[in-house]
C-alpha cells in the first residue's frame, strides 16, 4: 500500500517536474480558475436566488411570482 | 404587456451566446483530437514504428494546449444560469441536476484520471496501458459532451417531466425519456461527429503548413492519411446525422425549420432552398417575396421534413396564424390557451396562499388542461414566436454548404496522399491550409442555427427567454459582459500564441 502510494506520488512528481509547455499551461489554468472563482463568481456572478432568499420555499414563491406577474399586471 | 426591459434580455442573451460560442471554439477540437491521438497511438502500438510515437506525442501536445485553455470555460455558463437566468435555473434545476452531475462525476473524473497517464506515463507504464488511457481520455471527453447535449436537447424538446406548480419547477418523471430524447440523440451524434470533422480539418491545416514549408514532410503525410480517413468518414456521418437532426426539428420545432428554409407560405411537395439571398425586409404575413434570389430543389424539403414526397411543410405564416386545412394550430390560438394556463396558475397560487384548498384544486385542474401552452401566454404578439429568419437561414446554409465541402476535401487529400503525390498538388495544399478555419465557421454556424432558431424559447413552448431572465439592471449585465469578454479574449489569444509556437517548434520538441 505504502509502496503503491509512493509510486503514484513519484509518477505525478516526475510528470510535473518533466513538463515543458505544460508548465505555462498550468500557470494559465491556475490564473484562469482564480479569476473565474475568486473574482468573476464572487463579485460579478452571485447566485441570485441563493443570495436573496433563505429557503427553497421563498425561492419557489419568488419564481412563481415572476412567472405569473403578467396575469397580476393585467388584473 | 410584460414589463421586462428588452435591453436586459438582449444583453443577457448576448452574454450567454458569446460565452457558448467562445467555449465552442475549444470543445470540438478536444472531442475529435482526442480520438485522433488514440488512432495515432494505436498505429504505433501495432507497428512499433517510432515515427508514429513522435506523431502521437506531437498531436497530443496540441490536444493538451487546447484542453488546458478550454477547460472550465463552460463554467461561466453555469455562473450565468445562477445570475442572469435565475427563473430558468430554478425551474429546470431538477431536470438538469442529474445529467450535469453525471457529467461531473463520471465523465470528468474518468477523463482526469487517465489524463495524467496519457501525458506523464510515456515509458513509465506499459505501451498497451498508455494506449488504453489515451482511448479513455477520448471516450471521457465525448461522454462529457453527451450529458451537456442531453440537457440542451431537453430545452428543445422538453420530455420526461411534469410541472410542479407549488414549487414552480419542472420535475423529472422519467430519466430514460430525458436521456433518450430523440432530439438529444440526434444533437449528440451530430455535434460529436462535427467535432471529429473539426479536429481532422485542424490536423489537415497544420500538416499542409508543414508540407508548404517542406518541414516534417513524412510526419505531415502520415497525419494527413489518418485525418483524411477519419474526416471523410465523420463528414459523411455528419451528413446523415444532420438529416436526422433536421427531421427532429421539423417534427418538434417546425418554426425553426421554416426559418432555416425561409419558408413563409407552407406547401405540399415543398422545395429545398439549396442557396439563396433572403429578403431581410420581409415580415410574417406581408406580400413581399421571401427571397431576392434562390435556387430551389423541388419536393426535397417535404421528403427531408416528413420522409414523404408531397407532404405538407408549414411555413412561418401557417405557424403564426394557423392553417385549418392542413390542421396546423397557430400561435394566436396557442397564446389564448397559454393565457388561460397562466391565469389558472395565478389563481392556484392565490388560492394556496389563502388556504383555499378546493379552489386551488379546481384552478390546478383547469391549469393542467392548457399547461403545455403556458409559454405562449407570455407572448405579446403571435409574430413574437418567429426567430430572426435571416440569421437562421444564413447560418444554416453556411453550415450545410461547408458541410458538403468537407467530404470532397478529405477525399481529395486521401486520394493524393495514397497516390504518393500530395506534395505536388500545389492547388490542394492552400485549400488544406484553410480547412480548419472553414471547420470552425461551420461549427459556429451550426450552433447559431440551433440556438437562434429556437428563439424566443428558453424551453420550447413553455418558457420564453424574457421570462427566464433575472430582473437585474442592464448596466450590471453590461459590466459582467465586458469582464467575461476580456478574460475569454485573453484566453483565446493565449491559445493561439502557444499553439502557433508549438506548431512552429514541431515534433522536435519531444
Amino acid at each position: 500500500m505504502r509502496t503503491t502510494a509512493i509510486k503514484v506520488f513519484s509518477f505525478y512528481r516526475d510528470g510535473f517536474a518533466g513538463m515543458t509547455v505544460g508548465k505555462s499551461l498550468w500557470k494559465i489554468i491556475i490564473i484562469k480558475l482564480v479569476v473565474m472563482f475568486a473574482v468573476l463568481k464572487l463579485f460579478f456572478f452571485p447566485n441570485f436566488l441563493k443570495h436573496n432568499f433563505e429557503t427553497d420555499e421563498q425561492r419557489a414563491n419568488h419564481v412563481l411570482e415572476q412567472i405569473t406577474r403578467q396575469v397580476a399586471d393585467n388584473n | 404587456m410584460i414589463d421586462i426591459d428588452p435591453s436586459l434580455v438582449n444583453w443577457s442573451r448576448a452574454m450567454f451566446a458569446f460565452t457558448a460560442m467562445y467555449h465552442w471554439i475549444f470543445v470540438p477540437l478536444t472531442l475529435g483530437l482526442s480520438f485522433l491521438c488514440a488512432f495515432f497511438e494505436t498505429i504505433y502500438l501495432k507497428t512499433g514504428d517510432e515515427q508514429w510515437k513522435t506523431i502521437t506525442r506531437f498531436w497530443m501536445t496540441l490536444f493538451g494546449i487546447n484542453f488546458a485553455i478550454g477547460v472550465a470555460t463552460g463554467i461561466i455558463l453555469e455562473f450565468e444560469f445562477g445570475t442572469n437566468w435565475s427563473n430558468y435555473s430554478w425551474m429546470v434545476g431538477d431536470i438538469f441536476g442529474a445529467p450535469l452531475a453525471i457529467e461531473g462525476i463520471f465523465a470528468f473524473f474518468m477523463e482526469a484520471s487517465f489524463f495524467a497517464v496519457m501525458f506523464f506515463g510515456w515509458n513509465k507504464v506499459s505501451k498497451g496501458f498508455h494506449c488504453f488511457s489515451t482511448w479513455m481520455v477520448a471516450v471521457g471527453s465525448n461522454l462529457s459532451a453527451v450529458w451537456i447535449l442531453v440537457a440542451n436537447g431537453w430545452m428543445q424538446n422538453p420530455v420526461g417531466m411534469a410541472f410542479n406548480p407549488e414549487q414552480a419547477r419542472f420535475e423529472m418523471q422519467n430519466f430514460a425519456e430525458v436521456v433518450f430524447n430523440p432530439v438529444a440523440i440526434s444533437k449528440m451524434t451530430h455535434t460529436s461527429s462535427s467535432g471529429f470533422v473539426m479536429a481532422s480539418a485542424f490536423v489537415l491545416t497544420v500538416s499542409c503548413w508543414y508540407l508548404i514549408k517542406r518541414r516534417h514532410v513524412e510526419m505531415a503525410k502520415r497525419s494527413i492519411i489518418v485525418a483524411s480517413v477519419f474526416g471523410l468518414v465523420a463528414s459523411m456521418f455528419v451528413g446523415f446525422t444532420g438529416d436526422e437532426a433536421a427531421y427532429e426539428v421539423a417534427q418538434k420545432q417546425p418554426m425553426k425549420l421554416a426559418a432555416m428554409e425561409g419558408l413563409y407560405k407552407g406547401e405540399r411537395s415543398a422545395g429545398l432552398v439549396a442557396m439563396g439571398i433572403i429578403n431581410d425586409a420581409k415580415s410574417p404575413g406581408d406580400v413581399q417575396d421571401a427571397f431576392l434570389y434562390k435556387v430551389k430543389v423541388p419536393g426535397v424539403l417535404s421528403l427531408l421534413a416528413n420522409r414523404e414526397f408531397g407532404s405538407f411543410v408549414p411555413g412561418i405564416d401557417d405557424l403564426v396564424w394557423g392553417n385549418e386545412k392542413e390542421n396546423v394550430m397557430g400561435v394566436n390560438t396557442m397564446m389564448e390557451k397559454g393565457r388561460h394556463a397562466l391565469t389558472d396558475l395565478a389563481a392556484f397560487k392565490e388560492a394556496k396562499k389563502a388556504g383555499q384548498e378546493d379552489a386551488a384544486a379546481e384552478a390546478l385542474e383547469r391549469f393542467n388542461v392548457n399547461q403545455k401552452f403556458m409559454g405562449y401566454g407570455y407572448l405579446d404578439t403571435p409574430e413574437e414566436a418567429v426567430p430572426p429568419v435571416a440569421i437562421v437561414f444564413n447560418s444554416f446554409h453556411l453550415m450545410a454548404i461547408l458541410g458538403s465541402l468537407f467530404p470532397v476535401i478529405f477525399g481529395a487529400f486521401l486520394f493524393f496522399t495514397l497516390k504518393g503525390n500530395v506534395t505536388e498538388q500545389r492547388w490542394l495544399l492552400p485549400v488544406g491550409l484553410f480547412t480548419a478555419l472553414l471547420g470552425l465557421l461551420a461549427q459556429q454556424a451550426g450552433w447559431v442555427t440551433a440556438e437562434v432558431g429556437r428563439q424566443p424559447w428558453a424551453i420550447q413552448g413553455l418558457m420564453p427567454v424574457k421570462i427566464a431572465t433575472t430582473n437585474l439592471s442592464t448596466a450590471s449585465v453590461q459590466i459582467t459582459f465586458a469582464m467575461f469578454a476580456a478574460v475569454f479574449t485573453m484566453l483565446l489569444i493565449a491559445e493561439i500564441f502557444i499553439m502557433l509556437k508549438q506548431i512552429s517548434i514541431g515534433p522536435e520538441g519531444h
